[in-house]
């Protein structure tokens, strides 16, 4: 019995310890982001590593995501014969769910690995201590620029693979199932609003930005120096970004969308 | 030399992003058909609006002259008050009167403004008293089955 309240209690202490330690490393990370602006270059090579390598894979599965919802929406509207609302249909569920909540999965995945991966042997190859010891601090040279390469490349990834979608979903609609032109670009119009469905999936894409390459770096950062620990590290990296990404989506959907 | 390589694609890579959230705002969304041109805004009154929404169309003849502005209620004559942005580009008569109109049988709620034959024209701030509210299909199908009910009374007689 007491050894079960032990237990319960190191483990509650353990979680609200690893998120103080996560929540200081954050505000050191934005402490020091202003020294990292001073060098742009920094940054703009991050956002080619990070950004430009994934956008293939977004192109790819933001087209394939857009074919299959034009087909699977067809499908059921055409009972109803309400087949014209698939385009307003595909284009609100990508612009508000699919398209910033799959590329930062997908972002997870190609990107946030590689981060982990490569802070975590950087650690293990003492390159952040010496570093320290030249003076250079590694969370502003080597945390920072990519902690900012990736929270600008999250939001442009994301806007692709919305765009990339509706184009797919035009092709199968338009092209393959031959549905009116004119009914699917209108019916979308009438549906998507601005401010309400693409501003909204904006800020949905810059939050799961931080997410994912905050904890990507924590992850790479906070490892233990053995290259066990470091591959530990990169799938821990996966798993809770994935989480994360999927909570903070239901949070913000909730505050965006119910009146 | 390399560096503006790198540089050269990070450009290219952020107005990419930069087109894909314009083709959402103009091609997916409503942000073509926001004019930007400048309005006048006339109020209306109805006793009922039905599911009319701000930023509804407002058409004439089937063509949009304007959008629904402000929807209030006002407590003293218990009823809907709706602003109009109509476009500068079109003049209405001063005895217009507006109609909530549906589009299909379950559509989108939108006004039509009904041209009357004044000499004068509508100006910014005007009031037009003659209104039409919105049909409520529960109160079409209670006039119904007591039309209905009406009929067999008369018939047993």
């Amino acid at each position: 019995m007491i050894g079960f309240l032990e237990a319960a209690g190191r483990t509650a202490r353990e979680g609200v310890e690893a998120l103080g330690f996560a929540t200081r490393a954050f505000f050191n990370l934005l402490r020091f982001s202003p020294g990292a602006f001073r060098r742009p270059s920094l940054i703009s090579e991050q956002v080619h590593f990070i950004g430009n390598y994934s956008l293939v894979i977004t192109i790819v599965s933001g087209l394939f995501v857009g074919l299959v919802l034009g087909l699977q929406f067809y499908v059921n509207l055409i009972q109803f014969g309400a087949e014209e609302k698939l385009g307003s249909l595909t284009a609100l569920s990508l612009i508000r769910e699919l398209g910033p909540v799959v590329t930062a999965l997908l972002f997870a995945g190609r990107a946030g690995t590689s981060l982990t991966a490569e802070i975590g042997l950087m650690k293990a190859g003492e390159q952040l201590s010496a570093m320290e010891m030249m003076a250079v601090n590694p969370v502003q040279r080597v945390l920072a620029p990519r902690f900012w390469g990736g929270v600008i490349a999250m939001p442009v990834l994301a806007a692709v693979f919305s765009a990339v979608g509706i184009m797919g979903s035009y092709l199968v609609a338009v092209k393959l199932l031959s549905l009116d032109e004119g009914a699917f670009w209108s019916q979308m119009q009438a549906g998507v609003d601005v401010n309400r469905d693409v501003v909204s999936s904006i800020i949905k894409s810059f939050v799961f930005g931080i997410a994912v390459t905050f904890t990507a770096l924590f992850q790479g950062y906070n490892a233990k120096p053995t290259p066990a620990d470091v591959a530990r590290a990169t799938t821990r990296t996966v798993v809770i970004a994935s989480l994360l990404v999927l909570g903070l989506d239901f949070v913000m959907t909730a505050l965006m969308f119910t009146q | 030399m390399h560096r503006k390589i790198i540089d050269v694609w990070v450009g290219l890579f952020v107005l990419l992003g930069a087109a894909a959230v314009l083709f959402l705002a103009l091609q997916a969304g409503n942000m073509s058909s926001l004019s930007f041109t400048d309005t006048y805004a006339v109020t209306g009154k109805f006793d009922n609006i039905g599911g009319l929404k701000p930023q509804a169309p407002v058409k004439s003849a089937g063509v949009v002259v304007g959008r629904v502005g402000d929807i209030s209620f006002d407590d003293k004559t218990f009823q809907a008050n709706v602003t109009l942005d109509l476009d500068e580009n079109y003049q209405f008569p001063k005895d217009s009167s507006l109609k909530i109109l549906t589009a299909g049988l379950l559509g989108e709620q939108y006004i039509g403004i009904e041209p009357g034959g004044d000499t004068k024209n509508l100006v910014d701030g005007d009031r037009i008293n003659r209104t039409q509210s919105a049909t409520v299909l529960e109160d079409l199908i209670n006039q119904f089955i007591y039309s209905k009910a009406a009929e067999g009374k008369d018939g047993s007689e």
